[in-house]
């Protein structure tokens, strides 16, 4: 042991590099953000600490509209994600344990759960896009609505996107984070052995959903806590989206953050900073609020757990399987009409379909699409590359010298996803331009890295500790060391999830917008930076296109990560 | 009575057992043995109504002349042991019976019956504790007072003494045995040790 010891020592430094890529921008990004935000910025005139920055920014008249706004459509989205995730869950578990079900409902419940893994995979921005096209007064919705019932040969005066109250924002971010979460759910059940407490349940006079949330809720939400918070934050601090669905006057914090950066007075990137700063209050401090509330409505609901009212939830759990259908409908609908849109010559309103069906929105823009379709597979497959050796280097480091990664290091990797990324990206561009490194693709793969790295370690870190201990070993004892053993056994084994990780790592790569505007520096141009800078125009031919192919690429790279494996492995029954 | 009636298991057009016929009366226990995969713990996930949906099933179950078969798994008032314990951690000692405890039985009364039961099973002033801080033993004892407290009409038995050292096993055996008959409550038992069929003194099925 003392001599593959040493031969895997080297194995430290990838988790110190780890850490260290990690922090290094966050940290950095921090500062950057904080010294303007009090009045610190040479280059445009600011040479001293105080709070005056502030004190202007408390009397813009559009921010308490805003701040109010973002909180709002922030913990609303959440709170509903969170409740249909927990409610579906519950469903799916009564489902798949209990011979009870009516078998009709089972078949439609496997779709919706197919229907689920290629969701969490599609970029926020383009399923904001499809809802539009469906929600729109002169939408999808509408137009069946009319053309079938009432007649209107105009489109109805009502505002269903951008409304003033952040509805459609908060509906769009349900959309996207409703089977994220409930995901994150159903990979937790197993660890607290959900299904042999179902059976006790119901076994003393519990029905299947009511034995759900009274005994697997209170189990697995401890399980699921980084990936709310992670919601929560994400909502708070959501730019696309709130770009293509939210409001515009005022828009959300941090919309406004991003205008008033691209103003040409460069005196309001005090302002920037300030409200970066105050939008890393508001989310530390919502999140503070939301755990706060956890405790609360514990209390609340501990003596509910134990009072012995038995009761069947059947409305209840009818009500939720309605509404999650709806939901993950809207969500497939959404994508249809983004590629309809992208297949249409003539789409007049009130027709239900295209008048004339072309390529021709495809040709034109078949130069300026192979040129961003490029860029972002190359950041994409960087970073995925980069994302898969460091957290393989992490979790061998963690297994041979039996260095666990800590609690205090998961965190360290959620970190990213809960600061808001307005917040350090501000800060991290304020010093990339100090140091003549922004706009450098090493920067773009950098910045996109730090939120692929948690979610490749996420994916990949329990099947890789979950792998049977005693394969290593036994290939050890064979005479292999740990480098072969790596490549010949670990690998091989675990090439499925290796490569399932991979490509929610590139669909996170692919989704990112912000670090993309931010660290590109205007330089590099992705399908998500091109998808909601047409989102602005009126042309919706051209935004199904680049949407569209937007929502393809993690698709297609998802597609890949599950066939390949199948087919390699077609004659080795254990492993497909 | 439980009355199993022609009951077989089919999965993948293959039967497990020949079709079973047992007549469990009140305060007897009846005891099934066979090797692993003959299909015990299946035979009572089908009793309990929790069997996969990918066994197929005929045949009658009826618990005092109420056929149960199409009932779901909490209408069907069967208690179930486990080989685990499986006490929900997210509850107190005492908050796990007052989780069995029908809701009729209000306020005082509640704690007074969970204090009475915990007595029963020499646990008496335990009921604010965590379960995770009990004895293999202990856990066992909660466990069969949390099913007998939701009041079933019979009771299976899931090889609960397996996981159990051999001094407390016979101690644990008696226990359920002599609770089920006080109870009386007909009582199926699923084991692969002999001994445990020889305690318990009924009909012995194998299968």
């Amino acid at each position: 042991m003392g001599a593959t010891l040493r031969s895997v020592n080297y194995l430290s430094v990838f988790q110190r590099l780890t850490q260290l890529l990690l922090l290094l921008p966050i940290a950095a990004g921090l500062l950057g953000a904080f010294f303007p935000a009090f009045g610190y910025f040479p280059e445009i005139g600011g040479n001293q600490l105080n709070i005056d920055v502030f004190r202007e920014l408390l009397k813009q008249p559009a921010l308490p509209h805003s701040v109010r706004l973002t909180i709002f459509s922030g913990i609303t989205a959440t709170l509903i994600s969170l409740c249909f995730a927990l409610a579906l869950a519950a469903m799916f578990s009564q489902v798949e344990y209990s011979s009870q079900s009516k078998l009709k409902f089972n078949r439609l419940f496997l779709m919706m759960r197919r229907g689920l893994i290629p969701l969490i995979a599609v970029p926020h921005a383009a399923m904001a896009l499809g809802l539009v096209f469906l929600i729109a007064p002169s939408g999808w919705l509408i137009r069946w609505v009319s053309f079938s019932l009432m007649g209107w040969d105009t489109p109805p005066e009502l505002i269903s996107v951008q409304d003033p109250l952040g509805l459609s924002l908060i509906f769009g971010l349900v959309l996207k984070e409703t089977p994220y979460l409930l995901l994150m759910i159903l990979a937790a059940l197993p660890q607290i052995r959900a299904a042999e407490y179902l059976r006790i349940g119901q076994s003393l006079g519990y029905g299947a959903f009511r034995s759900w949330l009274k005994l697997i809720l209170p189990q697995v939400y401890p399980l699921i806590r980084l990936p709310v918070f992670a919601v929560l934050a994400f909502s708070l601090s959501v730019v696309d989206v709130s770009l293509i669905l939210g409001p515009t006057t005022p828009p959300t914090l941090s919309v406004l953050i991003l205008r008033w950066l691209d103003n040409p007075d460069l005196s309001m990137r005090f302002f920037a900073s300030a409200g970066a700063i105050l939008l890393l209050g508001i989310t530390l401090g919502s999140l503070l609020f939301w755990r706060i509330a956890e405790w609360f409505v514990l209390n609340k609901f501990r003596k509910w757990l134990t009072n012995g009212k038995r009761g069947s939830d059947n409305e209840a759990a009818t009500a939720v399987f309605v509404s999650g259908f709806f939901l993950i409908t809207t969500a497939f609908l959404s994508l249809l009409a983004l590629a309809f849109w992208s297949l249409s010559l003539r789409w007049p309103y009130p027709h239900v379909l295209p008048q004339t069906w072309t390529f021709r929105n495809w040709e034109r823009h078949w130069n300026s699409l192979q040129e961003t379709a490029m860029t972002t597979l190359e950041v994409g497959i960087l970073t995925v590359v980069l994302a898969l050796i460091l957290v393989v280097a992490c979790l061998e480091n963690e297994q041979w010298r039996r260095a666990r990664f800590s609690i205090r290091s998961e965190w360290l990797l959620y970190l990213p996803l809960l600061i808001p990324q307005a917040t350090f990206l501000l800060g991290v561009q304020i010093l990339a331009v100090r140091f003549e490194l922004d706009g450098t693709f090493l920067l773009l793969v950098w910045s996109h890295l730090l939120f692929v790295l948690p979610y490749v370690f996420l994916t990949l870190a329990d099947p890789w500790r979950k792998l049977d201990r005693r394969y290593p070993i036994i290939a050890q004892c064979l005479g292999a060391s740990p480098l072969q053993i790596l490549f010949r056994v670990k690998l091989p084994l675990l090439l499925k999830p290796l490569l399932v990780a991979a490509a929610i790592g590139f669909a996170v790569s692919v989704a990112q917008y912000l670090p993309t505007i931010f660290a590109g520096g205007g330089r590099f141009s992705t399908l998500t930076t091109e998808a909601v800078s047409y989102a602005a125009g009126a042309d919706r031919r051209v935004i199904g296109v680049y949407g569209f192919l937007q929502a393809l690429f993690p698709w297609l790279a998802l597609l890949l990560a599950l066939s390949v494996p199948r087919w390699l492995y077609r004659n080795r029954a254990d492993l497909s | 009575m439980l009355k199993l009636e022609n009951i077989s298991l089919i999965i993948n057009s293959k039967a497990l057992f020949t079709a079973l016929n047992i007549e469990v009366h009140a305060g007897q226990v009846t005891t099934v043995m066979g090797p692993s995969g003959s299909g015990k713990s299946s035979l009572l996930a089908h009793l309990c109504g929790t069997l996969a949906p990918v066994f197929q099933t005929s045949g009658k179950i009826s618990l005092h002349d109420r056929v149960i078969n199409n009932l779901p798994p909490e209408a069907r008032k069967i208690g179930i042991l486990f080989q685990d314990d499986l006490l929900f951690p997210h509850l107190s000692v005492g908050e796990n019976l007052a989780f069995a405890l029908p809701a009729i039985i209000k306020h005082r009364e509640r704690k007074n019956i969970i204090e009475q039961a915990l007595q029963e099973i020499e646990l008496s002033g335990m009921s604010e504790r965590d379960p995770a801080g009990l004895s293999g033993g202990q856990r066992a004892r909660v466990a069969l007072m949390r099913t007998l407290l939701a009041e079933p009409q019979a009771l299976l038995l899931d090889e609960p003494f397996s996981k159990l050292d051999l001094e407390l096993r016979g101690r644990f055996r008696e226990l359920v045995f002599s609770h089920a008959e006080k109870n009386n409550l007909p009582v199926l038992l699923v084991t692969h040790d002999p001994a445990d069929a020889k305690a318990a003194g009924g009909p012995i099925i194998t299968l």
